[in-house]
């Protein structure tokens, strides 16, 4: 294109070199350039300036510094005397930790909620639009709130809790239930829950194979189930149906025993998987919206059943569809979760808040937040990606 | 399919109970869904309308609507004023509902496809202008009212507004670096969308709430606000940069060629014929980035803003009401609502009717 118009013009004035579209477009990027250093060193010069008259170092090295402050959750082991660095690993875990089960349980969420407002039954279908709607358009943050809010002002005190069979409480302290305890019997039930599920896997391959070479089908769904708790239950009757679990029990003000799930994490994680699922929701539906009727109908015709239709030939067409706009919203979900802050989560913004607060090393804080957000993002992206290659339309077929 | 085309037969073609049997009564599986929905609305429904409306407080003090039992409306009619326009002086408040309806006329003109013309592009950031003149004063008699003390519905407005009509210019730009054949343009422009696109909207109210007194001119200080503002522009261009590519993708390659081929300069060729197609295409997108940026504004909460939601908690922290907390919060919530859901059927519709065009064409 650079080429027909310089040499298409005819007119003397087009050989000036000033009007040589090559010409131009260096200069531009030059200028362009300039703007983008100048404007940089701007910044960075009014910073060091500003970061000199306070008398704050800059750099990373207040990581190696002792926090000071506590963290109520944890996944590994804090305590205030331990170093920023530490106080950040905990915080990124705990932002990890709640945008992984969110999006396993939107995801779930959302894949009902989108098949039921696509239901014959009427009725369903308007509760699953009512969700989606209502879901839809109210802010997310109003959802945790009012989700913190009916932790912490409804629910009772720990000694009035909600009781489940006297071994789960819930009450304002947040959601308390029966934790296993680790001995040789608990490893023997998990261990074959492991290779239950392993095992379905390998089933999965080999009734794949086998239907890719001889056409036989083979019900892997309803093996697998079999697989996932036959297994298991066969190990807990073989160690003689002993399995020894830490029940909670009220002891003074609070409870002891048992693993606890926060009124902040359940909130966060309650209002996220809602808010975020009312949008795959609607994902899915136009996925399956997209796959024709007659796709339905060819495979009804050729005597499939109700869910293999689903399975076999819906469900693969529509994930092309869905795969990247579901891409989206899980990165919406990751980066909803530092609302955590406005209902006092320890997750990782959280944790870099207070430690920008402490030591004033605001650059370095706010950098840090957003170069793991962005290598989360990018993580996610690359994951889904590349599914979406595997799922996508092949070329040469 | 076969069993309801055999169904269909029996002799009920119309009426309530060959519509209950088609729609809700189908299948065994759809029997056993009936009914579990039925259930939990029985369950759900009596309760929610006996605590919403028939105990309901609608004037009155914390005590009578606990002597009551059902919900507090009370709460909002003491403190409607409050959670609509926050700490705004009470005898001026006047001025943001003015702004307010301003800001509702001005989505209703832009919304109508009628008023889609070049004027439209001065029409909006004059009434940005009519609106902050009113909000601040200090001239034409009006009292002058700092900043810091807007709150409620029409600052979520004036953010979210401004923050979409601002960004526009620069999402334009943007969005044509990226499709730029020069290649530092690209790489520059690709770099802004995705740096902003990969963070969350809170690290960046956290930049310009902390960082970024810290990167201007010592003695040159803007307020928080402002702060807020500008970060979301910067956030938002981001966004709706992507959305306009996406404009510019739809129109197809011989515009861009026939362009050319009569002579135009790049700038003509995009002001002249690509622009004034590829923005048409992207308005219902725009809508839905709009709806997106008015619910997202409710994070300002977090660096010490007095949004609609904002104000909503600041009534709420009144320990003698804190107990009524739905209700504030549904009361909020239904603000949202009202103007998120009109906004999307608003854009549904849009769409249609220009894809409709398209066919026509």
């Amino acid at each position: 294109m650079v080429e027909t118009t310089s040499s298409a013009g005819g007119a003397a004035e087009f050989h000036h070199w000033w009007n040589n579209e090559r010409f131009r477009g260096i200069l531009y990027q030059i200028l362009l350039m300039a703007g983008v250093v100048a404007g940089g060193w701007f910044l960075v010069a009014n910073t060091l300036n500003n970061l000199n008259a306070r008398h704050i170092a800059t750099g990373f090295g207040f990581l190696e510094r002792e926090a000071g402050f506590g963290i109520s959750e944890h996944l590994i082991d804090y305590v205030p005397s331990d170093s920023y660095m530490r106080a950040f690993e905990a915080g990124l875990l705990n932002t990890l930790e709640v945008s992984i089960i969110g999006i396993v349980l939107t995801t779930l969420l959302g894949i009902v909620m989108g098949i039921a407002r696509l239901s014959t039954n009427w009725l369903v279908a308007r509760l699953a639009a009512a969700y989606v709607e209502a879901m839809r358009n109210v802010p997310v943050l109003l959802l945790l709130l009012f989700c913190y809010s009916i932790v912490t002002v409804s629910l009772p005190l720990s000694r009035n809790a909600l009781n489940l069979f006297d071994c789960v409480f819930l009450s304002n302290r947040g959601l308390r239930i029966p934790s296993l305890i680790w001995d040789a019997n608990a490893y023997v039930v998990v261990g074959a829950l492991l290779a239950g599920v392993l095992c379905s896997i390998l089933l999965a391959l080999w009734a794949r194979r086998r239907l890719d070479r001889t056409g036989k089908y083979f019900p892997v769904f309803g093996g697998s189930i079999g697989l996932i708790v036959g297994f298991p239950l066969l190990a807990f009757l073989a160690t003689g149906a002993h399995l020894t679990f830490d029940v909670p029990h009220l002891a003074g003000f609070n409870f002891t025993g048992g693993s606890t799930l926060s009124p902040e994490f359940a909130a966060l994680l309650v209002g996220l998987v809602i808010y975020t699922g009312a949008f795959i929701a609607e994902i899915v539906r136009g996925g399956i919206l997209a796959v024709s009727y007659g796709q339905t109908e060819a495979a009804l015709a050729l005597g499939l059943s109700r869910m293999q239709v689903l399975r076999l030939v819906v469900l693969p067409q529509s994930l092309r569809v869905i795969i990247p706009p579901l891409t989206s919203q899980y990165l919406n979900l990751v980066k909803n979760s530092p609302l955590a802050v406005a209902i006092g989560f320890p997750d990782l913004v959280s944790v870099a808040n207070t430690a920008i607060n402490q030591t004033g090393q605001a650059v370095e804080g706010v950098s840090i937040i957003m170069g793991i957000y962005l290598a989360i993002s990018l993580i996610i992206s690359v994951l889904m990606n590349w599914y979406n290659k595997r799922v996508a339309l092949r070329g040469g077929r | 399919m076969a069993e309801r085309l055999l169904r269909g037969g029996d002799g009920l073609l119309s009426g309530p109970i060959a519509w209950a049997r088609k729609h809700l009564f189908s299948s065994p599986a759809n029997t056993v869904f009936t009914l579990l929905a039925l259930w939990v609305l029985g369950t759900v429904l009596p309760p929610l309308v006996d605590w919403a409306l028939i105990k309901a407080t609608w004037v009155g003090d914390p005590a009578a609507c606990r002597a009551a039992g059902g919900a507090c409306w009370a709460l909002v009619t003491e403190k409607y004023r409050l959670i609509l326009f926050g700490i705004y002086p009470f005898e001026e408040q006047w001025r943001p509902l003015l702004a307010v309806l301003l800001f509702i006329v001005m989505m209703l003109v832009a919304a109508n496809p009628r008023c889609w013309r070049p004027w439209l592009a001065w029409v909006l950031p004059l009434a940005l202008v009519a609106v902050a003149v009113l909000m601040w004063g200090g001239i034409f008699g009006l009292v002058l009212v700092p900043n810091d003390r807007w709150g409620g519905l029409p600052l979520t407005l004036i953010l979210s507004v401004a923050g979409i009509v601002l960004s526009f210019p620069l999402a334009v730009v943007l969005a044509l670096g990226r499709r730029s054949q020069l290649p530092a343009v690209r790489a520059w422009c690709v770099a802004y969308i995705e740096l902003w696109r990969g963070v969350p909207l809170i690290s960046v109210l956290f930049m310009a709430s902390i960082m970024f007194p810290l990167f201007m001119p010592e003695g040159f200080t803007i307020d928080k606000l402002l702060r807020a503002q500008l970060g979301i522009i910067l956030f938002t261009a981001a966004y709706v940069a992507e959305i306009v590519r996406g404009g510019l993708q739809a129109i197809p390659r011989g515009q861009y060629e026939a362009a050319d081929s009569i002579g135009l300069t790049y700038w003509q060729k995009m002001r002249l014929v690509i622009l004034p197609q590829a923005l048409k295409v992207v308005i219902p997108p725009l809508v839905g980035q709009f709806i997106t940026t008015f619910k997202d504004t409710s994070l300002v909460i977090i660096i010490g803003l007095y949004d609609l939601l904002s104000s909503t908690k600041v009534a709420l922290s009144d320990p003698q009401w804190r107990a009524f907390y739905v209700e504030g919060y549904v009361v909020a919530a239904l603000i949202y609502f009202v103007f998120s859901y009109l906004m999307s059927q608003y854009s549904q519709y849009l769409e249609r009717r220009l894809s409709a065009g398209v066919r026509r064409g």
